[in-house]
């Protein structure tokens, strides 16, 4: 079930508090985050975030095609796992 | 077999049944397209005659149907999208595995396709 439309989009305050002060000082820093819940807004777009996935952050730059989906959609939590792919690696 | 909006062929059946046979209509909006077009939807697909097959088309640009080529193409633009984008479910369907959260231990196979074995692979230095 999609979220209720009187509550609008899922937004941690933070980031949006970070976003302000980053546009007021004319600097665009990367933005530490484990809001992996945190919806993407319009205002994101062109800053890059560095979201947590459980273990480390990555970086993803914002773009306008990201806008309505989570932060976490672009830091995969689980590793792909191939056969073979650890004999390669137990060689070199 | 009829022709309707270029391509479609729909056969020896009730055009009720056969309106599906058109890529992006089901059975729900075959009934409502011909409702609209004040058509009984027992007539075969044959006895149609041209005013009627008119008023079918009529009903369904007026509903601003995506239709066979059209919505093909706006799907494929949907997950060229999420690819490129490089989200959790673009990279799911770029591996062809489940989208949805499904598991894939097991089952999966409509992704997955046909189950194949899998041997180990050997370094190609090592003998």
């Amino acid at each position: 079930m999609g979220r209720s439309l009187k509550k609008g989009p899922y937004v941690e305050l933070h980031l949006l508090e970070k976003i302000d002060k980053m546009a007021a000082a004319g600097v665009k820093k990367p933005i530490k985050t484990w809001s992996r819940a945190s919806m993407i807004t319009p205002d994101f777009v062109g800053h890059t975030f560095l979201v947590h996935n459980g273990k480390i952050f990555n970086s993803v730059f914002v773009t306008e095609n990201m806008v309505g989906h989570k932060l976490g959609e672009f830091s995969p939590t689980r590793v792909f796992k191939k056969h073979g792919a650890h004999t390669a690696k137990v060689t070199k | 077999m009829p022709r309707l909006l270029g391509v479609e062929i729909p056969g020896d059946k009730r055009i009720e049944a056969s309106l599906p046979y058109i890529y992006g209509i089901g059975p729900s909006w075959a009934k409502k397209i011909l409702e609209q077009a004040n058509i009984n939807g027992d007539i075969r697909a044959k006895d149609l005659s041209v005013e009627q097959i008119n008023q079918i088309i009529q009903a369904i640009t007026a509903n601003n149907l995506l239709i066979e080529g059209d919505l093909r193409r706006d799907i494929q633009s949907n997950l060229k999208r999420l690819q490129a984008i490089n989200s959790y479910r673009g990279i799911r369907h770029r591996r062809g595995l489940p989208v949805r959260g499904q598991r894939t231990g097991t089952n999966a196979r409509t992704r997955k396709g046909p189950r194949k074995t899998v041997g180990v692979q050997r370094a190609k230095d090592k003998k």
